[in-house]
């Protein structure tokens, strides 16, 4: 056991230079020629999203990172300050399309806490299917896609695929198939088709397969355990003073979990543990996404088991074209796939809202903490690192 | 069970407020849910009271920092949102700086992202945070010249016409007057 | 190679600026790398061959190999990963994802465009390899769509780059994505899939219209 861990065990003594100066920056002179200026996209297959990162390298060591986000900035903010409130549901949505049911419900959510409209049970039961198809279907393409760093294509392959199927049935409840503006201000749109528990049941069947699948492609892959253990590392201390949170706190040995800490919609009525790894690289990272999918899978099951078979799916609400939302302010969040997800909403008391702020968990994980973890990393894992804190750039910029 | 849970963090949640209260002047506190309060607190002293609430009150996590434009009274209204994750309570700082010397004590040294947080309002706000790291570059936009945009004061729409050449034959209603006409008959 | 802006100086990048270097045997160089690296020639008009039957073997090989520029410029980019698996199989049309801008011949614009990104777009399009197409995905392309009042988003692709195919929908789907390719392919067999050349045709206006947006032109004007 003890050799095997000494191949794992990759961490070079990395060379001191450059020096620092004494102001605390690094003294790189690119004219010496020791050094190398290097783009990492925004225009690069392997960078997650539309974003960049400004690599100085010595060798293929990188020695500085910084990153580079405003590529997809919309101005979503200024936007929603123009919109009546049901106008933000349809804009709101397109912040994160990677998972855009969270941005409905969060808006959804802060709009009937300001105003203290009460959701029907049905409806909540509903938007929990929701909200875990969303982070299924997510995870769908980031678990696999941890392989696809490593050129293993065919764990996408898969995994594209089996979205497809999550994103029809997607179609049949919400007539959306990436962006559905299924939850609505008061409840939801509509109930669940007849024989739609069958066709899930399937569809969940096909990707129990995937999972045993997928555990033999990367987790029992020589080649993936040595290109990812030891790479990436998150020290426990960095947790708190880097704002890490969801499945990269998690495999970094804390217990957090939205769902549990802070309980939201019927979360308190399903069965489940927090995932818990203790490793925190990108093996424990990938394998904490693993054993989320797992864990979706089974709160799916739950949520068609327990969920009433009738009921109300919409609480009363004023006439939306012109609802005022007392004034007030509040912050709500939710446990995307990647982590803590949160709206800061202002209102002062008109039919727009004064400002929805977002919260998204890539603010934190894409600019200070990997600009950190690369510093010291092979030009090679750059790629790696970045999918494995699940780097979403719509969250930075909006 | 739930309904001791729920006693127990509003007693906690109560006895920190009342620690709050007896070293800094806190005003408007605004109890939005049982694990979530709202407290005012003034300029000079919120630094103060962040950095007291991270280290003797057990507020570990950093969840945002923002900004709201309240252009009517000439203000801009900062907020802290802290959370202690293991009482798992949120308490979130406002404080109200002027408008016209949007300047505000840099607190980069408590948590990293916030020197992030603090480049976006240098740029989208123009909130002045002197002595963070790299607050002067550019974060989000590249070369622009107009004031920062989240501004109230800054009309998105006028610009956009101005400068992106509009397809022409674009027809806006109000959509309460619209819908009156053309549903409602 | 002039360039007029005002903020030229003050947006140029670090490596872009005038230095001076020390060669090895000690001289001096002075170094101009937005002059000295690239190359300032406009882009010229490719006349189509005269003899027809030669241009439409050329056109029908065109379109049966439509290489598309994995450049994911805005959301519409969630969609093209589906068209490569067995359920849309792009590949079968002759479609394929290459890195690079030299590699390519097709720009997908998948979305909105933030200013910051049309810079980027319109580097990768000038070193794309003609004849190149443009496939613009979404309503955001045609006239903003979502985003039409937005401050850094533009409204009309078409005034920065020539436009072959449009796909309207917010999303649109991987069907209407295929269908757009279809429409595309019938496009460059009938000889009507021109953009690189109108594309120098009205370089200037083209020109004009970008440098009118993007405030820090810290580039060449035009880089093949």
């Amino acid at each position: 056991m003890k050799e095997q861990k000494n191949i794992f065990n990759r961490q070079p003594d990395r060379s001191k230079y450059p020096a620092k100066k004494k102001n605390g920056k690094l003294d790189i002179d690119l004219s010496s020629g020791k050094f190398v200026k290097l783009w990492h996209g925004p225009n690069h297959p392997g960078v997650t999203g539309n974003m960049a990162i400004e690599l100085t390298l010595s060798g293929d060591e990188i020695v500085d990172a910084k990153t580079h986000v405003g590529y997809l900035h919309r101005g979503f903010e200024k936007l929603m300050e123009r919109r009546l409130w049901i106008q933000c549901f349809p804009t709101c949505i397109r912040m994160c399309v990677a998972e855009p049911d969270y941005n409905e419900y969060l808006l959804a959510k802060s709009a009937e806490e300001l105003s203290g409209i009460e959701v029907p049970e049905m409806a909540e039961w509903l938007r929990t299917l929701v909200l875990e198809m969303a982070r299924l279907q997510s995870l769908l393409r980031t678990v696999p896609g941890q392989a696809g760093t490593l050129s293993l294509g065919i764990g996408v392959q898969w995994g594209v695929y089996l979205r497809d199927l999550v994103l029809d049935l997607f179609e049949e409840l919400t007539g959306g198939r990436v962006y559905h503006m299924y939850i609505i201000p008061g409840g939801v749109r509509g109930l669940l088709p007849d024989g739609f528990k069958k066709r899930m049941e399937e569809v969940l069947g096909k990707i129990d397969e995937f999972v045993k699948n997928i555990e033999n492609l990367m987790f029992n892959n020589i080649v993936f355990k040595k290109r990812t253990k030891g790479v990436g590392y998150i020290k426990p201390s960095w947790v708190n003073k880097y704002g890490i949170v969801g499945p990269n706190a998690r495999a970094a040995g804390f217990k957090r979990d939205v769902r549990k800490d802070y309980p939201y919609l019927v979360y308190d009525k399903l069965d489940f543990d927090i995932t818990h790894e203790t490793d925190s690289d990108i093996f424990a990272r990938s394998m904490i996404r693993k054993k989320e999918l797992v864990l979706t899978l089974d709160l799916i099951r739950q949520i068609m088991a327990k969920m009433p078979k009738k009921g109300d799916i919409k609480a009363q609400t004023p006439n939306v074209l012109h609802w005022k939302i007392p004034a007030g302010e509040t912050y709500v969040r939710s446990e995307s796939s990647r982590g803590e997800y949160g709206f800061y909403t202002v209102s002062d008391g008109s039919t727009k809202p004064r400002r929805i702020n977002l919260r998204g968990p890539s603010y934190t994980h894409a600019v200070v903490l990997l600009e950190k973890l690369l510093i010291n990393a092979n030009i090679a894992d750059v790629h790696s690192i970045m999918v494995s804190l699940q780097t979403c750039p719509p969250e930075i910029e909006r | 069970m739930e309904k001791k849970n729920k006693s127990s963090i509003v007693n906690i949640k109560s006895s920190i407020i009342d620690d709050i209260k007896s070293r800094f002047e806190i005003t408007d506190i605004v109890h939005r849910r049982d694990n979530m309060t709202f407290v005012t607190c003034e300029k000079q002293k919120t630094i103060a009271l962040i950095t007291h609430m991270k280290t003797n009150l057990g507020f570990k996590h950093f969840v945002l920092l923002t900004a709201v434009d309240w252009i009517e009274d000439g203000k801009f209204q900062l907020t802290y949102i802290l959370n202690n994750p293991k009482q798992k309570l949120d308490i979130a700082v406002r404080t109200m700086i002027s408008r016209e010397e949007a300047t505000m004590e840099t607190a980069h040294k408590l948590w990293k992202q916030i020197a992030t947080y603090q480049r976006e309002l240098k740029e989208m706000f123009g909130i002045d945070f002197p002595g963070s790291p790299r607050v002067d570059e550019n974060f989000i936009l590249e070369g622009w010249n107009d004031i920062p945009p989240y501004r109230r004061d800054f009309d998105t729409k006028v610009y956009a016409e101005e400068t992106f050449f509009p397809r022409p034959g674009r027809k806006t209603n109000d959509p309460a007057e619209y819908m009156k006409k053309n549903l409602h008959k | 190679m002039t360039n007029e802006n005002k903020n030229h100086e003050k947006f140029l990048h670090e490596e872009n600026k005038i230095r001076e270097v020390k060669a090895p045997d000690g001289s001096i160089i002075k170094v101009d790398p937005l002059n000295d690296y690239f190359l300032d020639d406009r882009p010229e008009i490719k006349k189509p061959k005269t003899n027809k039957i030669v241009e439409k073997f050329l056109n029908w090989s065109r379109a049966e190999s439509l290489w598309v520029l994995g450049f994911g410029t805005g959301c519409g980019s969630i969609e093209i990963p589906p068209l490569m698996t067995p359920r849309f199989d792009a590949f079968r049309f002759g479609v394929a994802m290459r890195p690079t801008p030299r590699q390519s011949n097709v720009f997908i614009i998948s979305g909105y465009l933030a200013v910051k990104t049309l810079k980027r777009v319109i580097r990768s399009y000038e070193q794309m390899q003609g004849p190149k197409y443009v496939l613009a995905l979404g309503s955001c392309t045609i006239n903003g769509g979502m985003y039409w009042d937005s401050y850094n988003t533009i409204n009309r692709l078409d005034h920065f780059i020539p436009v072959d195919v449009y796909v309207a929908g917010c999303m649109p789907r991987p069907e209407a994505l295929l269908a757009g390719f279809m429409k595309l392919k019938e496009r460059i067999k009938a000889g009507r899939g021109e953009g690189a050349n109108e594309y120098a045709e009205k370089f200037d206006w083209y020109k004009a219209n970008q440098k009118k947006i993007i405030n820090d032109w810290n580039m060449p004007d035009y880089n093949w």
